[in-house]
């Protein structure tokens, strides 16, 4: 839907690698060159007409943020992506207030952002990490939460709302009752579901949400930490320097401003601002339950194709998400990538940030085919139909 | 070189690499690989006895250019002094990189000869050179 809107699509482009980064609609783009072209400002502190407008499309974006995923505007964050948004709370706030032996469940499925900042915590004050199950569809054990919650004295559990590699959705309303019931924070990873599932920061319990824009057609250098406002009250502010200071003194004193200003140090990415906030106008306008039915309808496509290929093995086939991954029997991942590439078929191959998943999935690399609203079934006809051919690959790599 | 034969010996030595096969001795020198640009992860084993490379070893998983690669550059360098696996490397990091080299020093190692022209596969190409190089230096 909405090819039109993507001038990248006027290439002759498949592009199926939106879990990676999604295009970007036209409108985005021009707001953002608007803001270079004609308004550029700094922010704050200007009282010329460019800096009121500026200050107003930053504040109207937290706004929409917050009317987006039902939070508070003083709840939300810009960072410079999801891993930054992570990472924020992380060595912000659980640094400090988790002890030598609390645990954290994350599940073998993450993505490396949200493994590597608490593998951290485990290194530098003890937490220990304990991963929550995975059934034969590599989706989460549910009942294993239940047992692992009674077996330990879990403080935090962060996981993807959607995962980044199988695809699957979480229940993330489920989990934040048990969360809720059991005084345990909740984390939850959006990057991979911002773009075409709802999400209610409020209703399902959440106590830290990150994403990023660039997966939501919105500009790259740009994330969001939405943190439950008494959490972020004890959050310690990792940057600090200019605009976000209410005052210093030569005796080295210093106070911080308001939440969630005092997180945001130095001029921020403005013109990237502006970006995101027309690139969540844009899915409003059309709608996320509309987005996540066509993608459905998508997948559902192309793993009916996959299946009638005798030599692709696809692991996640029960997933809802538009993520599909997969292999070519006796080819390396890699090497079917550059042959789609060949036919300019965009997609990825590797373990997608998550080099743990192996221990379940028994394969370290595979092909991911991402699919997002402006792919359609000709783009999958595409892939198949080279997939098919695939015995010439050698032909045209080598 | 014809390119239906260049083909056939890279393919050759991708499906039916030699030398592949890690082994469970302690005179080899042992060098983890892991591409940091794409997913190409080899493990290669080297054997050096009176300045003479006796063996090499390599496994692992990774594309069709790093795999035939490492066998057609391990099958080049046993029996070399490692003067001679200096001069080898090289003159195949030359051809790699689009400079002057040897082509009588390369031997089968030409069939990259036009790698170059597909940068990302530059890296896979350059793998089992990189490995053995880090071996020699220490």
């Amino acid at each position: 839907m909405n090819r039109e809107d993507f001038i990248m699509l006027n290439k002759d482009i498949v592009y199926l690698d939106s879990a990676s980064t999604s295009l970007k609609p036209k409108c985005v783009i021009d707001s953002m060159n608007d803001y270079y072209f004609n308004n550029t400002s700094n922010i704050h502190r200007g009282e010329y007409n460019e800096a009121i407008l500026n200050n107003k499309l930053y504040d109207e974006t937290k706004m929409e943020i917050a009317k987006f995923i039902n939070c508070d505007k003083r709840e939300v964050i810009y960072t410079s992506g999801c891993t930054s948004s992570i990472n924020m709370f992380v060595l912000g706030y659980m640094k400090k207030y988790l002890k030598n032996g609390d645990v954290v469940l994350l599940s073998k499925s993450e993505h490396a952002s949200n493994l590597l900042p608490w593998f951290n915590l485990s290194k530098e004050i003890g937490i220990k990490i304990k991963y929550i199950d995975l059934d034969s569809d590599y989706k989460l054990d549910y009942s294993s939460i239940d047992k692992l919650i009674k077996e330990n004295n879990v403080k935090v559990i962060s996981l993807a709302h959607i995962t980044n590699v199988i695809g699957d959705i979480r229940d993330i309303s489920y989990i934040g009752d048990i969360c809720k019931k059991n005084n345990i924070l909740f984390c939850v990873d959006a990057a991979q579901s911002i773009q075409h599932v709802k999400i209610d920061f409020k209703k399902y319990n959440i106590s830290f949400l990150s994403f990023s824009s660039h997966k939501m057609m919105g500009p790259t250098g740009i994330g969001v930490l939405v943190g439950r406002y008494d959490l972020l009250e004890k959050m310690e502010p990792l940057f600090l320097g200019g605009d976000m200071n209410l005052d210093f003194e030569s005796d080295c004193s210093y106070s911080f401003k308001e939440i969630p200003s005092r997180f945001e140090a130095g001029t921020m990415p403005i013109a990237e601002v502006i970006g995101l906030l027309n690139s969540i106008k844009y899915i409003n306008n059309i709608g996320v339950l509309k987005i996540h039915s066509y993608i459905k309808e998508l997948r559902d496509y192309l793993v009916s194709g996959l299946d009638k290929l005798d030599n692709i093995v696809v692991y996640n086939r029960n997933s809802d998400s538009g993520i599909v991954i997969f292999n070519v029997d006796k080819i390396f991942s890699q090497d079917v990538a550059i042959y789609l590439a060949h036919y300019n078929i965009c997609v990825r191959a590797g373990n997608h940030c998550d080099k743990i998943l192996k221990d379940e999935l028994g394969v370290s690399n595979t092909v991911r085919v991402s699919l997002y609203l402006y792919n359609n079934k000709e783009d999958i006809d595409k892939l198949l139909n080279a997939l098919k051919n695939i015995d010439k690959i050698y032909d045209i790599i080598l | 070189m014809d390119d239906k034969i260049r083909r056939e010996i890279i393919l050759d030595n991708y499906e039916s690499p030699f030398h592949k096969g890690l082994v469970d001795d302690n005179g080899y020198k042992r060098v983890s690989y892991k591409s940091q640009t794409c997913i190409d992860n080899l493990d290669y084993q080297i054997k050096i006895e009176d300045n003479i490379v006796k063996d090499i070893r390599f496994d692992g998983d990774a594309c069709a250019i790093a795999t035939s690669s490492s066998s057609i550059m391990i099958n080049n360098l046993i029996g070399k002094s490692v003067d001679d696996v200096r001069r080898i490397l090289y003159n195949y990091k030359n051809m790699i990189e689009e400079k002057d080299y040897d082509n009588k020093i390369i031997g089968e190692l030409e069939v990259y000869s036009n790698i170059s022209k597909q940068p990302n596969r530059i890296n896979c190409a350059l793998i089992c050179c990189n490995a053995i190089e880090d071996v020699i230096k220490n």
